[in-house]
């Protein structure tokens, strides 16, 4: 007999099942009916923006986008738990969690389009640019978490990234650090199954990303991120426990992307089988919710069609606000440089002005 | 009797993919590693087929870990490997760059050249289709300026194989940039220069070497990649004008063909440098001081360059047109520098 065995995969925390039964009551979390329907009324409008999305990228009128369908229960619970003076930084894919944080969308719409008043963000909105160099924001969360621990502010800082980012050297240095000096510091790993075509089993022979928290010494635990209050429940914990002082912690969620990586020429067919998709959609978090919900009598056919109908208009209304907004100008690239632009982008500025 | 001269046009990514498969199937010390290089092929298309002919072994897709995948092939290196990398964007280089500065760029001097790296690290460089700041640079220079490193940057499907046949047999490191404009893939704008006659059996195509794509005696225009093509583009204008433009195609940072560049001016006695990279302490710096070191004389006019201005790439098509040298603005500076 070998000493050493084959790791057996963890229990999900999970309190839905696919069924949407509560199958953990200990753990569901104690919201409210406003609260919960809240959860369901934000996954629905994330859905539905997210559609709207993808059409709109097809016809050119935004620009960069990537999908969120099949994440929403990950990235609506999460960010659900936090308050709104907690410090968000996302990664590209993260846009409704900003939203939720009170990113305006049309801001977002432009952000998408890339235009610098995108990433204005309005006082009070705690957000940072939504990160594409893949672990950048894991080693700037922690220095959030820093900042409000040396100004002895109780606010936390959260940051999302993917599985396949979780191999970035950035990653562990992040978490690291975070764990020497207890940042008050939530790390998401939305664990989406793939990294563009790179399934997650090619990123790391862990049983689970959540155990990367290990090395790290900073609790981690692994939840179904297709269960919107296990990981409602999961983030509530982590975050009383940074804002009381008591550190850093790691979340993983196991969820799936419905659609391709990005708008940008992805065709997930050459890397997934139609089945492996259908598996996921069984587990559909929307799905799932909708069902307790109802059965609880807390949510039905007109909620679902006065969200969505509200989402459209909303969406419509955010892009006309997004179009009409002034175009970004050439000088203006460069006075965006410096806060005082140095004199030789003055001179530069000269010549682009000609 | 009629001669049928025979084209075999291939796209960018699929004459680089057609030397790696080549040198594989020449040398078995030759594998290739890096992010969606696998049976997605690199999402720019340089290891199209390569995965599905060679194997997952051969052809690995990486954990998003640069630092470890480029370390990895300077250890593979040293042990006599021929390992190519893709750092899937140059401007991914910040979370690798000491591998790639501090030791595949100083190994073989720190060694007394007893090790070798023979690898090869290429990348997807350049804008032109929205992708803003982040993923539409060429960092040509921040390349270039390191010692210890070959930089190339092929701008047509004949060159990138021949380069990188090359790349791979060099038996130091060598970064080989290619123009994802010029990969000729079927989800960006269609450029009739990203295709090309490309012979099936192989060849090479020296590193170092200027290539003078288009004669003429008026003036010499310096570009890379898409500069140059934009340079013949603008030269091909200009002889409607009656001016009649060289263009050189640099085609390599690192080792620079001086003389390539020293004859035309000699002859030409006007020089235009222009690149796609930001202007200052860059490319046209080196190439207009090298020319005024030693043809300062043989000038007539005062040395023009184009670059990027000191900014980030915007993502808005008309800003970026903008900033970055295109046809017109050649055009216009050439006719400056022949008034002069
Ligand atoms: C340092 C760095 N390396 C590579 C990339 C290219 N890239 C962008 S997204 C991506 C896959 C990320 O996958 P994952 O972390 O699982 O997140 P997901 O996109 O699935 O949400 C890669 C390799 C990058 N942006 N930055």
């Amino acid at each position: 007999m070998s000493a050493i065995a084959p790791a057996k995969p963890l229990p999900y925390l999970q309190v839905l099942d696919p069924k949407g039964v509560i199958v953990n009551p200990d753990l569901a979390p104690r919201l409210t009916d406003e609260a919960l329907r809240a959860l369901m009324y934000k996954m629905v409008f994330t859905r539905v923006w997210d559609q709207r999305a993808v059409k709109l990228t097809r016809q050119g009128r935004l620009g960069f986008y990537a999908p969120v369908a099949g994440q929403e229960a990950s990235m609506v619970g999460s960010e659900a738990a936090t308050a709104k003076d907690d410090f968000l930084l996302p990664s590209y894919r993260d846009v409704p969690q900003a939203v939720w944080h009170g990113w305006p969308l049309y801001q977002a719409f432009l952000y998408s389009r890339g235009h610098q008043h995108g990433g204005q963000f309005p006082e009070g909105v705690n957000v940072l640019i939504p990160q594409i160099i893949i672990g950048a924001q894991i080693v700037q969360a922690t220095g959030v978490g820093m900042a409000f621990k040396l100004k002895g502010e109780k606010r936390v800082a959260f940051t999302y990234i993917g599985d396949g980012g979780t191999s970035q050297g950035d990653f562990y240095e992040g978490i690291n650090f975070a764990g020497v000096y207890q940042t008050p510091t939530v790390f998401v790993v939305q664990n989406n199954q793939f990294a563009i075509s790179v399934p997650v089993k090619l990123q790391t022979a862990a049983e689970t990303l959540a155990k990367k928290s290990a090395a790290a010494g900073i609790p981690g635990i692994q939840v179904d991120g297709m269960d919107v209050l296990a990981v409602y429940a999961a983030m509530k914990q982590a975050v009383s426990r940074a804002r009381s002082g008591g550190g850093p912690s790691l979340i993983e969620t196991v969820t799936f992307r419905y659609g391709p990586h990005t708008m940008s020429g992805d065709d997930p067919t050459r890397y997934r089988s139609k089945e492996l998709e259908e598996e996921w959609r069984q587990k559909d978090p929307l799905v799932r919710f909708r069902n307790y919900l109802s059965q609880r009598g807390l949510w039905s056919d007109k909620d679902e069609e006065a969200v969505i109908e509200e989402a459209k208009t909303t969406v419509s209304e955010a892009l006309t606000k997004a179009d009409e907004y002034q175009s970004m100008t050439l000088p203006g690239l460069i006075d965006r440089m410096f806060d005082t632009l140095p004199h030789d982008l003055i001179a530069q500025r000269a010549e682009l002005t000609e | 009797m009629s001669t049928v001269v025979h084209r075999r046009l291939l796209t960018g990514n699929k004459a680089m993919a057609e030397a790696i498969a080549q040198e594989m199937e020449r040398d078995e010390n030759v594998f290739v590693m890096g992010e969606d290089v696998g049976a997605y092929g690199g999402i720019f298309g340089s290891a199209e087929g390569l995965h599905q002919r060679f194997g997952a072994e051969r052809v690995r897709d990486t954990p998003i870990s640069e630092t470890a995948f480029i370390g990895a092939a300077i250890g593979a290196a040293a042990e006599g490997m021929r390992p190519i990398v893709e750092l899937m964007f140059v401007d991914f280089f910040g979370v690798c760059m000491d591998q790639i500065y501090n030791h595949m760029a100083k190994i073989h001097y720190m060694s007394g050249g007893n090790v070798k790296l023979p690898m090869v690290l290429m990348t997807a460089v350049g804008g032109g289709y929205s992708d803003a700041a982040q993923h539409s640079q060429t960092l040509y220079a921040t390349f270039a300026h390191m010692p210890g490193l070959k930089v190339v940057a092929p701008a047509t499907p004949y060159d990138l194989k021949g380069m990188m046949v090359s790349a791979i047999r060099d038996d130091n490191p060598v970064i080989f940039m290619f123009h994802k404009t010029l990969q000729g893939l079927g989800w960006m704008d269609q450029l009739d220069y990203s295709v090309g006659h490309v012979p099936e059996e192989e060849y090479t195509v020296p590193l170092g070497k200027a290539n003078v794509v288009r004669e003429g005696k008026d003036v010499t225009i310096v570009g890379i990649q898409m500069t140059m093509h934009h340079a013949v583009e603008a030269a091909n204008q200009l002889a409607v004008e009656g001016i009649e433009a060289e263009v050189i195609d640099l085609r390599s940072l690192v080792p620079l063909d001086k003389e390539t560049i020293l004859n035309s001016v000699r002859k030409t006695h006007r020089l235009l440098v222009v690149d796609e990279d930001y202007r200052s302490y860059g490319m046209t710096a080196e190439i207009a001081a090298i020319v005024a070191e030693e043809a300062l004389y043989d000038l007539e006019a005062p040395i023009l360059r184009l670059a990027v201005p000191d900014v980030p790439i915007p993502y808005s098509r008309p800003l970026e047109q903008a900033i970055v040298p295109g046809v017109k603005e050649i055009r216009e500076a050439v006719e400056q520098l022949v008034r002069h």
